[in-house]
């Protein structure tokens, strides 16, 4: 009777390890960056007549980074739920303009709507490279001290922002 | 000599600031073979499957493009790993590193093989007191005596 349930035993030990591994999403890599300094950088401002964006700049404020661009499919079903974000003025947004074309990215944002304080261009992904980004959207919180708290892999959902950022933001300013 | 050399520099720096702008194939064939040494050992994040040498994907093509400018500065192998390693994770390693987080993943295969070497042993040992040779009882004895009896006589 023992012996005939030891096989058993082993198949639900590994219908248990199976069953955890299909609720876990292959696409989402953990960021090694969380609770790193975030990677500081300079970039050009979006339709900014030559004016730079300085990452250092943000210092002593909690800042959302978030990458975008205008060929991004997933951007398109994350933005108004940005926009709705971006109204409550909870914190100062930044966005990043992943390998776009300027002009595109301007007319993006101005059919779309623009939840973002400043956005930047990184044409050629250098950025995108230092802040371990490998698909839009991609999204960085990051507090006073520039170090990164979260990061959100895909499109914010309004369940993310309402249970997991906002309590994050909330904790981290004072 | 020295001139040579400052020489010879120009000459170099004027060929990769060339080379940047020109097609990725033409680029310096040593610097190809050692990247795609390296990119042979890493993950494209994007196609997880693949390698960052093999992959087509647009992230790898930037990302070899870095590697090749790691290359060109002079770092090394364990370098530009961890160049990779600090930004993506250890998931981008094929070979990922020996500690105790991933001393399941190494030895976990040599355990279940000793595992099942021992439930080898202990079966063909419990086997073996199975069919240990009984004695014979006596009547059984005079059957097979007969039986032995009863057969013919090889040519």
């Amino acid at each position: 009777m023992k012996k005939t349930l030891i096989p058993l035993a082993i198949f639900g030990v590994l219908l248990v390890f199976l069953a955890i591994g299909l609720t876990r999403d292959p696409k989402e890599i953990p960021s090694p960056l969380i609770g790193k300094p975030a990677p500081v950088f300079t970039a050009p401002v979006l339709n900014g007549q030559g004016a730079v964006f300085r990452s250092k700049d943000m210092l002593g404020k909690v800042w959302l980074l978030n990458t975008w661009a205008s060929w991004c499919v997933a951007c398109r079903y994350e933005h108004p739920i940005l926009v709705e974000f971006a109204k409550s003025k909870t914190i100062p947004m930044v966005g990043l303009d992943y390998k776009d074309q300027d002009a595109a990215g301007i007319q993006w944002l101005s059919r779309y709507g623009n939840p973002y304080d400043v956005t930047v261009t990184d044409k050629d992904g250098r950025i995108g490279i230092d802040f371990g980004v490998y698909g839009v959207p991609e999204s960085f919180l990051i507090d006073q001290a520039g170090v990164i708290r979260y990061k959100q892999i895909g499109p914010f959902t309004e369940e993310v922002i309402k249970d997991t950022l906002i309590p994050l933001i909330r904790e981290l300013q004072p | 000599m020295k001139l040579w050399l400052v020489l010879m520099l120009v000459w170099q720096c004027h060929t990769t600031a060339l080379a940047n702008e020109a097609a990725p194939l033409a680029e310096d064939p040593v610097v190809e073979q050692r990247l795609l040494t390296i990119a042979e050992e890493l993950r494209c994040l994007v196609c997880q499957n693949e390698s960052l040498a093999g992959s087509r994907a647009d992230l790898a093509l930037d990302l070899r493009r870095e590697l090749r400018t790691l290359i060109k500065a002079g770092k090394t192998d364990a370098e530009i790993k961890t160049f990779l390693v600090d930004r993506y994770g250890e998931f981008v390693l094929y070979r990922p590193p020996v500690k105790p987080t991933t001393w399941l993943l190494w030895f976990g295969p040599v355990l279940l093989l000793l595992g099942a070497v021992w439930m080898l042993l202990r079966w063909i040992r419990r086997n073996q007191h199975t069919t240990a040779p009984q004695k014979l009882t006596d009547e059984q004895r005079t059957k097979a005596q007969a039986l032995l009896q009863n057969t013919d006589t090889p040519p």
